[in-house]
Formats: C-alpha cells, structure tokens, sequence
C-alpha cells in the first residue's frame, strides 16, 4: 500500500506520482491521507490502480479517470468523476453538483445523496445513487444509465437524448421532452446488475423502479414544439 | 395623368426591401433565420484606422534588407511547454462536423506550412487534423462532445471556450442534415439529429469555478500545455480580468464579426460588439493587471488582410486568429461555382447557409458527393500562400513604421478615420490629437 499525505506533499506531487503509474506497475493500492477538501484529487488517472481517499474532496475528483478504482471515504465536491472513461469511483458520502457530468464510460457509485445536474450531459457512464439526486439532473444526457434509490428533483432529464434513467422513488417533476417508458426484460437486467455493481442489491430490486427516457420529440427542431425550449 | 410633377415612389428605409422580404419569409415559415458566418453590418472596423508611417522623428526600416521579425510566443505564464509560431496568425477553431474532414485537413496542411497553429472545434478532434498539424489547439466546450484525456494529452494547447463573438451567451447547433454516421459516433449521439450544444459549461459556473476547472485541466496535463480561454465580445474589460485571475496564460477575444456555423441572424447581427471595440478593452484589462504581454491577447473577428494584422497587433494584440478568411482562401464562396451557388437561391459571396450542408465547395458539408471535390492538398497550399501575404503585409507596414518586429507596433503609429473608430480604438482622429472619451474612461 502507497501512503501519500497530500496535505505535506500537496497536489502535484500526487497526481505526478499517479500519473507515472502504467499498466503493468506494482504499485497497484493507494492511500491518500489528509484531503482536506483539495481540488482534482486523482485527476487523469490512466491506470488499473485501487486508490483510497481517506476524507473529503473538493472539485474534480476523479476527474476523467481511465481504469482506476477510487474510493472516496468521506464525501465529493462538485464535478466528482467528470468525464471519467472508465473505471469505478465509490463515494461513501454525499456527491455535490454535476457528479459523472459528461462520463463516457465507467461506473460511479454514490452512497449518500447527489446534489443538482447529477448525470448532466452523460455520455456513456453508468451512475449508482443510493440517495436522492438533485434538480435539473441529467440535463442532455446523452448515453449510459442511472439507477436512483431514492428521490429525483426537479426537471429530471430535461433535452434528454438517449440516456436512461431509473427511479425508485418520487420524481419531483420531469424535464422537457422526458417521459416515463415501459420497462421491458432487458432493463430488468440492466438495473440487476447495476445494483450488484453498485453495492445496492441488498438495499432495492429492479421491479421497485420506474424508467424514464427522451420522448424524442425536440431531435428535430420544429417550431410548434418552441414553448417547450 | 396631370401635367403637375408628382412625388416619385419612396422606399421606406426603416421597412426596407430586406427587411420586408424577412417579414414575409417569417410569416410564410414560422422559424427564425439561421445562418452561418459573423455580422454582415457595416460596422466600425479596422478600415477605420490608417497607419502613419515614418517621418523625420521615426525612422523606416528598409523593406528587402532589414529584418522584420514576426514569430510569438503563447502560453509563457504557467505551461511548461509554451508555443512558439512564426507567424502571429492563427487558425480559428472551426468543428470537425461544421466542416469536412478533408476541409480541416487542408487548415492543418496550410497552418502548419505557414509555421502556424489550428484549432479543434465542438466535435472533437480528428485524426486528419491531428496528423496534418504540427500545432494543434483542443477547445474545451461546453458539449464537450468527443473530449478525452488522451485528446488533450496530445494537443500543443488547450483552449476553454467561454464565448464567441458570432453570439456571446449562446449555445450551437448542428442541424440532423450534417449528422453523418461519423459525426453522430464522434458525438455519441443518433444520426440524423439536431444537436444542440450547451451555452454554459456543464460542471462550473462563474470566474471562481473556472479557475478550478483550469487547475484540473492542467493536473490532467502536468501543467505542460498553454491553457487558453476564448471569450466573445461581450465584456471584454471584465472577461479578460476574470480570465487572468482564473489563471488563463492567454485570452482569445472573438468580436462580433467573428463567424459561426449556424446561428440565428437575429444573434449574430444584435448581440457582441465590434472587435474594433472590444480590443482596447481587453489590453486596457491586461495593463491593469500589470499582464499585458505576460498574458498573450489573440483576437479574431474580421481579420482579412496583413493590415488587419498589423492594425490589431498595433491596438495591443498578441497575434490574431482567422476562421472567414480561411474557409475563403479555401474556396468558400468563390465565383468560379456561382452556377451551383444560383442553384441554392444564393450568388458567391453572399452563401451563409453552412448549417444545410449543401456547400458546393465542399468545406462546410458532410456530403461526401461534395467534399471528395475538395482537395486537401491544394486547400493547405492555398492557405499557406494567404498567410504568407498576410504576414508580408503585415511586415511591410511594421517597417514602415520603423519596427523590427511586428508586436512593436503600437497605438502610437495609427491615426483613425471616423469619430466613432477614434472613440472604440482609442487612437487619435486623423489630423487632431482627439480620442473621443478618452476621459471618460471606458
């Protein structure tokens, strides 16, 4: 196990350090100590590494991570994961804004809540909440899934493309152009295993969530449809 | 018919033939006018200012001996690999998707022929424009449709798009016509359909969190790479304030002439100001901050000439960047396929409608019946040969006014034409000492 205390060799060090690591190193378990709510933790990981974080983080955690598992034991300032590729990121806490924004790939995990624009503009990330999910999330999401526990805010999955979103709870209101839609065998499956991925089939079963996704409606732009822009 | 002269029809000037050939076209179709390009209005411009030459207090340099320097560097502030251009012109960022693989090839082939730098656009960045430029810039948007870490990686510099000068405040669209199979998977979207990309960036909102954003991008980078941050010409004194103290190394000012793919007319012809206008601001934002030429300026929006050049450098720029201009050195709008021009309902120089993929030139579609009539090789060379007189131009003037490098010219060598350009440029009118304003601060 590396042990790496950001707060006395501070964040460029780190990153430095991680972004040295290729495919074949030994030096696969990490720990950071002392987060202290530092900014891009971990950021631009390209590697198959287990890293802890041993408390709090501040923006970008994670952010477009390749590979690596991180653990986040404590709870994630805005942007957690942002266009990560691949990999996992496990938050223990809380996620602020914009948690997975724009996420290809990957899987981000959130035990506690996430806050607003979780999954905005996701682009092929699968995203576990085992909370509630704040307002306007999902906002132009374009790819991947997201499996909610609990409760969506606001206008979830408003100018929705073809993300799917799946829900356990109370959705405060959708967003333009976003519906609820059948559930069918294979996304039975889907949320089956996002919830074993996502250390949540304890907690819920597929057949307690609903799906919502795009209507399709505004793919072409058509001027009856302007009040809902 | 009496004998007694009558009043002969007036043309109204507020409801003029245009303007009511617009009304009729918006009754008959219930949709706004979309178009590409920057304003066509006739605005204060760098027309408006003349240069003053050499006189018995200012020696010239001798045009063919004495050397005129022209090279820059961008990025000195924080990126440990600074770029370092012969020329201090620019290649604009236009869209893999706006534009043709073979058309952005072609801007690779010329910019780096010409010891320049290109520029990605909102679509990602394409192995043909990587591999035809030696000085490649990867905007960062907010769409961020094709974004990795790999990409920026192996970008020359970063560039974080805030604004654009054809619309500040403004997202994009590309139409579903445009949206090739190619185009759809580089943006993880369905063929065929309208994609609309964000006004705001989707993981930051205000100055203090682009200053975060830009330390993760440079984190991912090892601080290696120039971090640039693109503005429209909204509030260029303040934008470039907050871009320095958000750690930009260098500001990238896009005036209102400043092209786009497609957008509405109404935006691009009512929202911005003059790049004229916005430069003085900008480097008045820069001294302030004790950063003037510590933070490089770029500006863009209606560079067409060498004395574009020479008059923008002059107001305090860096370098300036093209994106018209070189989609015409390419062959857009050219008169030798004004029959194909006719065809569309348009004449060559007037074609704006880049957004319906019909380009007959083959730049702006992804119509492969379209763009394998352009050829690559010839476009690089032609844009090469455009940037060479530019920057001859631009050096004829310098040396004239007694500069052995193009940054050393100055406000001081120019004079303006026009109250109104006196006032934006704050350079004398000519034949007075007056600058318009000049107390009154900005």
């Amino acid at each position: 196990m590396q042990s790496f205390d950001l707060a006395a060799n501070g964040l460029r060090a780190l990153n430095s350090a991680l972004h040295g690591l290729k495919g074949q190193t030994n030096m696969t378990a990490w720990e950071i100590i002392n987060p202290k709510g530092a900014h891009a933790i971990a950021a631009g990981v390209d590697a198959p590494v287990d890293i802890t974080v041993r408390g709090s983080t501040g923006y970008y955690c994670a952010g477009m991570n390749k590979q690596a598992t991180i653990r986040i034991k404590g709870s994630a300032g805005p942007g957690v994961a942002e266009n990560m590729m691949s990999g996992t990121v496990i938050v223990d806490g809380d996620a602020s804004q914009y948690a997975g924004a724009t996420g290809r790939g990957g899987l981000l995990v959130i035990k506690g809540n996430a806050s607003s624009r979780c999954g905005i503009s996701m682009k092929g990330i699968d995203i576990v909440v085992h909370g509630n999910i704040g307002h306007m999330s999902c906002f132009m999401a374009q790819s991947g899934n997201i499996v909610v526990l609990g409760d969506a805010g606001d206008a979830l999955g408003d100018s929705l493309y073809e993300a799917r979103l799946f829900v356990r709870g109370r959705v405060k209101s959708l967003g333009a152009d976003c519906i609820e839609k059948e559930m069918r065998p294979e996304h039975y499956a889907i949320l089956e295993e996002l919830l074993r991925r996502g250390e949540a089939d304890h907690k819920a079963r597929p057949e307690q969530f609903r799906r919502y996704g795009s209507a399709r409606k505004l793919y072409n732009f058509n001027i009856d449809n302007a009040s809902a822009y | 018919m009496s004998d007694f002269p009558h009043t002969p029809p007036k043309m109204s000037w507020t409801f003029s033939n245009e303007v009511n050939a617009e009304i009729r076209r918006a009754a008959a179709t219930g949709i706004y006018d979309i178009r590409g390009g920057g304003s066509k209005r006739r605005l204060p411009h760098f027309d408006d200012l003349l240069f003053l030459g050499a006189s018995i207090s200012r020696y010239p340099l001798e045009g063919y001996r004495e050397k005129c320097a022209t090279d820059v560097w961008l990025g000195t502030r924080f990126a440990k690999k600074p770029i370092h251009l012969e020329i201090p012109i620019t290649i604009a960022g236009m869209s893999f998707g706006s534009l043709s693989a073979p058309a952005k090839e072609a801007l690779g082939r010329g910019a780096t022929a010409a010891g320049t730098s290109t520029t990605t656009g909102d679509g990602g960045m394409t192995e043909e424009e990587r591999g035809h430029s030696r000085t490649l810039v990867y905007q960062y948007l907010p769409s961020r449709y094709g974004m990795n870490p790999d990409d920026l990686r192996r970008a020359d510099a970063i560039e974080l798009v805030v604004g654009q000068g054809a619309k500040p405040g403004g997202g994009g669209m590309l139409l579903g016509q445009k949206i090739s199979d190619r185009v759809a998977m580089m943006r993880t979207l369905p063929k065929g359909i309208d994609q609309r990309s964000a006004c705001r960036h989707p993981d930051w909102t205000g100055p203090d969190d682009m200053e975060i954003k830009i330390l993760e991008l440079r984190e991912i980078t090892d601080w290696e790479k120039p971090i640039y941050v693109k503005i429209g010409g909204a509030r260029p004194y303040y934008d470039t304030a907050l871009s320095v103290k958000a750690g930009a190394d260098v500001v990238v000012l896009d005036g209102m002439q400043g092209g786009t793919a497609a957008t509405q007319d109404v935006f691009i012809e009512n929202v911005g100001q003059p790049t004229l206008a916005c430069i003085p601001q900008a480097v008045k934002a820069l001294q302030d901050l004790g950063m003037h030429r510590k933070v490089q300026l770029i500006v863009s929006g209606g560079i067409r000439s060498g004395a574009d050049v020479a008059k923008a450098l002059a107001l305090g720029a860096d370098a300036v960047s093209i994106g018209t201009a070189a989609l015409v050195a390419l062959g857009d709008n050219d008169p030798a396929l004004e029959a194909e021009y006719r065809k569309l309902g348009t004449t060559a120089g007037a074609y704006d409608d880049w957004h319906e993929g019909k380009d007959p030139a083959g730049i702006t579609t992804q119509d492969p019946a379209l763009f394998n009539k352009f050829d690559p090789i010839l476009g690089g060379r032609r844009l090469k040969n455009y940037l060479k007189v530019m920057t001859l131009e631009a050096q004829t003037i310098a040396r004239a006014c007694g500069k052995s490098h193009l940054r050393n010219l100055e406000p001081e060598d120019l004079c303006s034409l026009t109250i109104e350009a006196a006032a934006m440029a704050g350079v004398p009118l000519a034949g007075t000492s007056w600058i318009p304003g000049r107390n009154g601060g900005f």
